[in-house]
């Protein structure tokens, strides 16, 4: 095929082009671990709040001193809607949704993910300063999709600031969310 | 106009109507969105607008417009008749009749479910069979137009097709292989469910199989943009095309990579493998390829039109070209709005990225860069020179045609970057109220919804002034003979051996093999996996 040779120089370059941004996300995602919300579990979306796994929705230090937030996703709200997570450490976000299909974002993150009824969603984030994040819903889920949010405040270390309550340290499964 | 013109000038008559409808629904939403206490603004109204804006325009007027450009173009470029005249108008009237359902569903309030309605929330049944009857008629419409290529080439034994053909028979062929995706989920999984023949469903299969589909369909809709791209606006420019060959590998190239890409929308869905999501997304970024020889084509073949009006120097052949003619203004602002909605679209299936901007105001901007111009924009470009030689009347209302494009491209700037933006700051898309009780993240995104309002006006005038100069022509236009179909000729003389890019059912059957390959496992995983299914949910 004759091809004229400012053309050919093109296609090799926009042959480059691809190659250089396949082997960006190569890296990302085998070097540095960058990886989408992919997890394998399923649950029945009609009895979300009678499973243990979701029984009790809020915030829990494992042993290990690893963070677990356990939400329930539902027209129109988070239940938990306001959690409290420690700066600097790697906290795992589990979600599902006892309705529709919801979206959960950490605004200011890469925190995001789909929240299908009938999965468990799950992803792990640390965050490096303390502050607060609005969470917003990001899939149509009916009328009142412009209200679901809800808020991740990263409390510096020691616990949360002045004028917030402060853990017990000696609970510190206890969810400090506020219920709707 | 001729009896053989009736056909696509009905196509194209729904298509703008739709669009028109549709464009009074987004300004409606743009002003919304930058909280203007509008008079009977609701949630509702808002989110049914939604629904009715996506589908009207991103299934409605592109499938109709498609289908009426490919019967002006293919039997013009070829020098014969279409077969199946009889065939093509019972396809028209089974997908108006769909559309006609679908919409009744949507303003009836029963179908608030968006245009890629993901169950479990639920519509009417009239909105899915609606749908399914427009791809239905839109199959017809493929079966006449390859039936008539057929004949074609037992008359023409050893000569290549005609590219805007070949663009066209590409066009078709990834609309069969995408829509057999949507069809499996509307036939098997939202039909009965919806009809309460199932009581439940699987939402994770319906999003998986809805994505098969609805990646694909943004090549339906783009095919045919590239078709007046290669073989129209080179001539129109006063140039020739500059590679036949290359643009024959393009064409190819979008049959084989179109499908095999779905999961990059789902990068953040749970219950799908991180190693596919990979797969997908490596994938897409060979799609990147043809569209990069499609600039270098076009944008040569622009120098050689450019310079044969008399340009010398490096770059003063862009000031040469005619853009004073609407055709020519629309396809080069367009190319130049699909150039960062590229660029946008690597980052978006950029598996890793995905997670800063899925599902955020940046998704809006980004579409309505690639389908809302680089598509709309091109299409509104040929109608203006493609109505006048349908009706046999002058066009009419010129200045506003002239005007036109301009227009959309500042509004599309306005309303694109700022969407982009505020997509970057966390806004999701598709939010009747994003200010969330005057939180202050949301706070800082109040100037930019205003921008892209502003960018939606102009956009809805642009858009009017289309509507006006088509309703004008049709109506008012003077009749007078006008000039004939003619397409680019190449630079190089054409090939006089049948080129491989021809042989469609080979590059057929390699597309279907990759579309197994990427979709048989997930979607068996899917299926194995013991899951729950929902039940219906109503979106008020």
């Amino acid at each position: 095929m004759n091809v004229d040779l400012y053309e050919r120089i093109w296609m090799w370059a926009a042959v480059a082009i691809v190659v250089v941004f396949l082997t960006a996300i190569g890296i990302s995602t085998f070097a540095y671990a960058v990886r989408p919300p992919s997890h394998m579990e399923t649950i029945d979306p009609a009895t979300v709040m009678q499973d243990p796994r979701f029984a009790e929705p809020g915030v829990v230090t494992l042993p290990d001193g690893s963070v677990h937030v356990t939400i329930v996703a539902m027209m129109f709200a988070y239940l938990p809607a306001e959690v409290h997570v420690p700066v600097g450490h790697p906290v795992t976000f589990r979600i599902t949704s006892m309705d529709v299909t919801h979206g959960f974002e950490i605004t200011g993150t890469n925190g995001n993910t789909m929240v299908v009824p009938g999965y468990v969603s799950q992803f792990t984030y640390t965050f490096d300063e303390p502050g607060e994040h609005l969470v917003v819903c990001n899939e149509f889920c009916g009328v009142g999709h412009h209200t679901m949010s809800g808020k991740v405040i990263v409390d510096p270390p020691g616990g949360p600031a002045a004028g917030a309550a402060a853990p017990d340290s000696a609970h510190p499964a206890a969810d400090t969310g506020v219920r709707p | 106009m001729t009896r053989a013109d009736r056909l696509p000038l009905a196509h194209i008559a729904v298509a703008v109507t739709a669009f028109g409808a549709a464009a009074c629904m987004a300004l409606m939403q743009a002003l919304s969105r930058a909280n203007l206490d509008l008079p009977f603004r609701s949630a509702q109204i808002y989110y049914l607008s939604v629904t009715a804006h996506g589908t009207l325009m991103a299934l409605v007027f592109t499938t109709f417009f498609i289908m009426g450009l490919g019967y002006a173009l293919v039997p013009r470029a070829l020098g014969r008749p279409l077969l199946h005249e009889g065939l093509a108008w019972v396809s028209f009237w089974i997908a108006l009749a769909g559309t006609l359902a679908t919409l009744t569903a949507i303003f009836a309030g029963k179908a608030t479910v968006l245009y890629t309605f993901y169950p479990p929330l639920k519509a009417h049944p009239a909105f899915y069979i609606g749908l399914t009857l427009l791809v239905v008629g839109s199959w017809g419409w493929g079966f006449a137009v390859l039936r008539t290529l057929r004949a074609w080439r037992r008359e023409h034994a050893g000569v290549p097709i005609p590219l805007p053909v070949l663009g066209f028979a590409t066009t078709i062929i990834v609309w069969y292989i995408a829509t057999v995706g949507v069809a499996c989920e509307m036939l098997f999984l939202l039909i009965p469910w919806s009809l309460g023949i199932e009581k439940t469903i699987n939402p994770e299969l319906a999003r998986t199989l809805f994505w098969w589909f609805g990646h694909p369909l943004v090549y339906f809709w783009l095919l045919p943009a590239y078709v007046v791209w290669y073989t129209v606006l080179p001539r129109a420019a006063g140039g020739k095309l500059f590679s036949d060959n290359l643009a024959r590998l393009v064409f190819v190239l979008f049959i084989v990579l179109s499908s095999p890409v779905g999961l990059h929308h789902q990068a953040m869905d749970p219950g799908i493998p991180a190693g596919w999501k990979l797969f997908h997304t490596f994938n897409t970024m060979w799609i990147l390829f043809p569209s990069f020889v499609t600039a270098f084509t076009i944008i040569a073949s622009l120098e050689v039109a450019g310079r044969a009006r008399g340009a010398t120097g490096l770059l003063n052949w862009i000031g040469k070209l005619p853009w004073s003619d609407p055709l020519v203004a629309s396809v080069l602002l367009a190319m130049l709005l699909f150039a960062f909605g590229g660029f946008g679209g690597a980052i978006n299936a950029s598996y890793g990225m995905n997670a800063m901007v899925h599902n955020t105001a940046w998704v809006q901007g980004h579409f309505h860069l690639t389908v809302g111009s680089a598509v709309a924009l091109t299409f509104m470009g040929t109608t203006y020179w493609l109505l006048p030689k349908l009706t046999g009347r002058d066009l009419e209302l010129g200045l506003l045609a002239k005007v036109q494009p301009w227009l959309w491209f500042a509004g599309m700037m306005l309303f694109s970057f700022s969407n982009h933006v505020t997509g970057l700051m966390g806004m999701p898309r598709r939010v009747f109220d994003p200010s969330y009780g005057g939180d202050p993240t949301a706070a800082r995104w109040k100037m930019l919804t205003g921008i892209s309002a502003v960018g939606g006006i102009l956009l809805f005038v642009s858009a009017a002034f289309f509507v006006m100069v088509v309703l004008g022509t049709w109506l008012a236009g003077r009749k007078s003979e006008q000039p004939a179909v003619e397409f680019a000729e190449p630079l190089e003389p054409a090939p006089k051996s049948l080129p491989i890019f021809d042989r469609l059912g080979l590059w057929a059957a390699v597309a279907v093999v990759l579309v197994l390959v990427a979709y048989a496992y997930p979607i068996w995983h899917l299926i194995r996996t013991p899951h729950f299914g929902s039940p219906g949910y109503s979106p008020f």
